[in-house]
């Protein structure tokens, strides 16, 4: 039951399918959002959320189906390729440069979106960070609230800090599309909850769509506009998050619980 | 047909070695993670003190087996083992690798300097007498080596699989590699497993060794280099799992060989380069062809997070005050360094530091591409080779000065570089390491050979084809060139560490997964650093042809790329100043090793030296030179931490503050206690 595409959706998922070994991690999955809109990706582990986030992100080739952003298909496109176009995203299982502080890590991350990294620039010495992106940084790390820490190297740093650095990285790059892989683990109820507002605001301020992948259903509920329910590689569900979960389906596919 | 059988028949002894070998380290792999290449330096060991003990020692065959291959090469895994590769964390790939390459060319040392004057000729054979033809088959006659081979491969093998299918152990050797700590989980003492494993594939390696001596007739190890690449290739097809498949193309490709050798013509550049180019071919075409090889040695541990970060480098944890200090020390030495150079520096000493800019050179290219780029390349002494043979190829042919051949072959090497990163583009860790070191062995064997020579000539660099008075016997003027070269190529390496493309590779190594999701092209970064170092190195050799005032294969050999590898990582691998230290005491040492007597081992010190310092890279990922740089700089800082705080004490709480202190403060407070130990 996948909601049918429509003409202004940012991001276009079609009848996708991903295998691993004969058993379809995501089996035939469609979907899509809204420039702007935020969407929660929910289900049991095992359901191929991740598996998608990585078909979307171009981490894996998906043998059916296709992927739309903004109309331009992006089957075959390269990952950094997709990321230039406005994807970003962060993991499931903390992926931060360990050599790195946490200013760092948003400096490459701008310049990497708009090919700012040239040979010629670093060897005549005009690689320094400019004023521009120095204030950006700033600016970013006030909002995920690492500003004390953006000369801390990542790897002083804890699990639940790293994944406000993944955060950060993403949103510096301003992105069309933040896709955030249960951003909320590691994370205790307190700092869940900061997180959560700073998702919802910064969705809000700078207009990006969001597809949020998270366990803590309390904070899905209060960051997203649309849930789609994810069974067994598949969607058994989409709608406003309180109806979805009264789907019976749902209640018997997630949660376990029987009519 | 019969012809065919003919030439192939007698290529099965050495398809059996081979088969053995490439079993050795898909079991070591496949029990440990790790791809062992100090296998090659495992089997020429035990195939060294076999024949020692037999032919100087007049041991029976049966006792001297039984000590160098039964007690001695099991024993060997164990230590491999227990000092070193259970030390290093399960996802560090380049540690478990230059551990690897520091005993390959570590072994052989410690045996030239320890058994000087053994007879290393006609080795025995351990079960049949090679001098008997037991018996003709399709002709062929079959001698008591490929009986012998034969044989013992097939027991062994069928031991193997027995061990791996049907027992309890085999089963935990399988669950080890996927991880060491997961098992232990589960209630399986691994480092148990784990040291059986060890001991075993030391045995095959053991046995290995003297299957294949009788056959070359003298015990060189180059034959045991050649067999390692061989198995490496065999064991490549079988992506480092297949035990039947690392078999069969173990014994196909010892086949292979001599039916090659039976149709080409002798004497011809088919037999003499393509022939032995076979195996890295084959091995190649594994890396290009195989999926498996691409993902290899990326990390699978779950538990892999449980690891510590590496640790900083000193200039990281210096303090900015103490940092300045540490600058102008640096300038000054360096304007001493440069005045002595100039003037008084006796003509011994001079030569030696002029080798020594020159090493640097070629050094800073390791810099590049592994403290930079994370990658290892077992090639960089091929590249400085390639960058030397042109430089003298143009002059020679264009009439050219030789420091404009530098540019050209400079430009060639990181051509070459850049072809080889583009074709392993989508390899990483373990598999590059591979790829590089199969370039390397093809260009020794196939490419070297003909541009060594300029018409029939060796190649010597001469006053008149480098000119401005770089060749005159006192040195100066080669010196200026190499210091100008050095400081260049330090201040390229340092901006581009320093920016953008600095940052994209730190990320790459960082985590490469992360790296692409945010806009980095983590394949035109691969290309472009190897370019770089491909550059650097091909700069660097020319300026070490210069100064040995000769270009030669032996200087730019593979085993050299293996060597400055261990050299570089032992005095840090991840600065400019530790490529200069590098190649400083690479040079000095060599010159300090001239007045030890030469029956203790001369330049065979050397490279245990070096090796056995490699070693520390397990614990000290920087270098040891860099892990001595950041504890005499905690050290010295707490030290000034103290006396301040005593002055603070009298003059008042608020007396001295700076914003140094708070600095002074985290290290003292980040430091590590081991370090007091």
């Amino acid at each position: 039951m996948a909601l049918t595409a429509n003409a202004e959706a940012l991001l276009r998922v079609s009848e996708v399918t991903k295998t691993f070994g004969g058993v379809a991690a995501v089996d035939g999955v469609s979907f899509s959002v809204r420039p702007g809109e935020s969407v929660g990706l929910v289900g049991p582990n095992g359901a191929g959320k991740t598996t998608l986030f990585n078909c979307v992100c171009g981490q894996l080739r998906p043998e059916r189906g296709t992927i739309e952003l903004n109309g331009r298909s992006l089957n075959g496109m390269a990952t950094f390729e997709r990321a230039r176009l406005g994807i970003g995203r962060t993991y499931q299982r903390v992926e931060v440069f360990s050599d790195m502080n946490v200013r760092d890590h948003l400096i490459v991350s701008v310049r990497a979106r708009w090919r700012q990294g040239r040979l010629w620039r670093d060897l005549c010495n005009l690689s320094k960070p400019t004023a521009d992106e120095r204030e950006r940084v700033d600016a970013v790390l006030d909002l995920v609230g690492l500003s004390d820490r953006a000369d801390t190297s990542v790897s002083a740093l804890g699990l639940g800090s790293c994944r406000l650095v993944e955060l950060a990285r993403a949103l510096i790059a301003e992105p069309v599309l933040l896709m955030a892989d249960e951003p909320s683990s590691g994370l205790d109820v307190h700092e869940t909850r900061e997180l959560g507002a700073v998702l919802r605001q910064v969705q809000r301020d700078q207009g990006m769509a969001m597809i949020l992948v998270e366990h803590d259903l309390e904070m899905v509920a209060e960051v997203v506009d649309r849930t789609v329910v994810m069974n067994l590689g598949q969607v058994v569900a989409e709608g406003h998050f309180d109806t979805v979960m009264a789907d019976p389906i749902v209640r018997s596919a997630y949660l376990g619980l029987h009519e | 047909m019969q012809h065919l059988l003919g030439f192939g028949i007698p290529g099965v002894p050495y398809g059996c070695t081979y088969a053995l070998v490439a079993v050795g380290l898909v079991l070591t792999y496949q029990a440990t993670g790790v791809l062992n290449f100090a296998y090659g330096a495992q089997a020429y060991l035990s195939a060294f003190v076999f024949t020692y003990l037999v032919q100087n020692q007049h041991l029976p065959v049966g006792v001297a087996f039984v000590i160098s291959v039964v007690i001695l090469a099991p024993a060997v895994g164990l230590i491999l083992d227990r000092l070193l590769f259970r030390k290093i964390a399960p996802a560090n790939v380049i540690a478990k690798l230059v551990t690897g390459i520091s005993m390959l060319v570590g072994i052989p040392a410690v045996l030239s300097v320890l058994f000087t004057t053994s007879n290393q000729y006609n080795p025995p054979s351990i079960l049949f007498d090679p001098n008997v033809v037991y018996f003709h088959l399709v002709g062929t006659p079959i001698n008591g080596i490929a009986v012998t081979c034969v044989v013992a491969t097939a027991v062994t093998l069928i031991a193997l699989v027995v061990l791996m299918r049907w027992t309890n152990l085999g089963l935990q050797m399988r669950g080890a590699v996927e991880s060491r700590r997961l098992i232990e989980l589960d209630g399986v003492n691994s480092g148990r497993v784990v040291a059986s494993a060890w001991a075993i594939s030391g045995f095959i390696a053991g046995l290995a060794g003297v299957l294949l001596a009788p056959i070359y007739g003298q015990l060189q190890f180059s034959d045991y280099a050649a067999l390692m690449v061989a198995a490496f290739a065999a064991a490549a097809w079988a992506v480092l799992r297949s035990l039947p498949v690392a078999v069969l193309v173990g014994i196909l490709m010892g086949i292979t060989v001599t039916v090659l050798q039976g149709y080409l013509p002798v004497g011809s550049i088919w037999s003499s380069a393509a022939l032995t180019s076979l195996p890295f071919v084959v091995l190649v075409g594994a890396l290009l062809l195989v999926p498996g090889m691409r993902t290899l040695g990326q990390d699978k541990d779950p538990l892999a997070s449980v690891d510590p970060p590496p640790p900083p480098i000193a200039a990281a944890v210096r303090a900015p005050e103490f940092d300045r200090v540490i600058k102008i020390l640096w300038y000054v030495l360096l304007v001493a360094f440069s005045l002595s150079m100039l003037t008084w520096m006796p003509k011994i000493w001079e030569n030696v530091f002029n080798a020594g800019l020159a090493y640097s050179v070629v050094f800073l290219s390791i810099t590049l591409i592994t403290g930079m780029g994370g990658q290892l390349s077992l090639c960089q002494a091929t590249l400085a080779g390639v960058g030397a043979f042109t430089a003298a190829q143009v002059a020679d042919r264009l009439g050219a000065n030789l420091l404009v051949g530098a540019l050209v072959g400079a430009l060639v090497a990181a051509l070459v570089a850049v072809v080889l990163a583009t074709a392993s583009v989508r390899l990483r860790g373990l598999g590059l390491a591979l790829m590089t070191i199969a370039a390397a062995l093809v260009f020794d064997n196939a490419i070297f050979a003909q541009v060594a020579t300029i018409r029939g000539q060796s190649i010597n660099v001469t006053s008149s084809s480098v000119g401005f008075g770089i060749l005159n016997p006192n040195g100066r003027a080669f010196f200026v060139l190499a210091m100008v070269v050095l400081s260049v190529c330090v201040v390229l390496v340092l901006r581009v560490r320093n920016g953008s493309i600095g940052r994209f590779l730190g990320a790459m190594r960082g985590s490469s997964t992360a790296a692409s999701g945010i806009g980095v092209n983590l394949t035109w970064m691969h290309v472009l650093v190897f370019g770089l170092s491909g550059a650097v190195a091909g700069l660097g050799g020319t300026l070490l042809a210069i100064n040995q005032q000769a270009v030669n294969t032996q200087t730019f050999s593979w085993s050299f790329s293996l060597v400055f590898v261990v050299v570089v990582v032992t005095t840090g691998v991840s600065t400019p100043e530790g490529a200069i230290q590098a190649g400083f005491s690479f040079v000095v040492l060599q010159q300090l090793l001239t007045y030890v007597p030469s029956r203790l081992g001369g330049n065979s010190l050397l490279v245990i030296l070096f090796a056995f310092g490699a070693l520390t890279y397990v614990a000290h990922p920087e270098g040891i030179l860099e892990f001595q740089k950041r504890r005499w700089t905690m050290r010295f800082e707490r030290l000034l931490l103290r006396q301040r705080t005593s002055s603070t004490d009298i003059s008042g709480p608020d007396a001295g503050a700076t914003a140094g202190d708070g600095q002074l403060a985290r290290v003292a407070a980040d430091s590590d206690p081991a370090l007091d130990r």
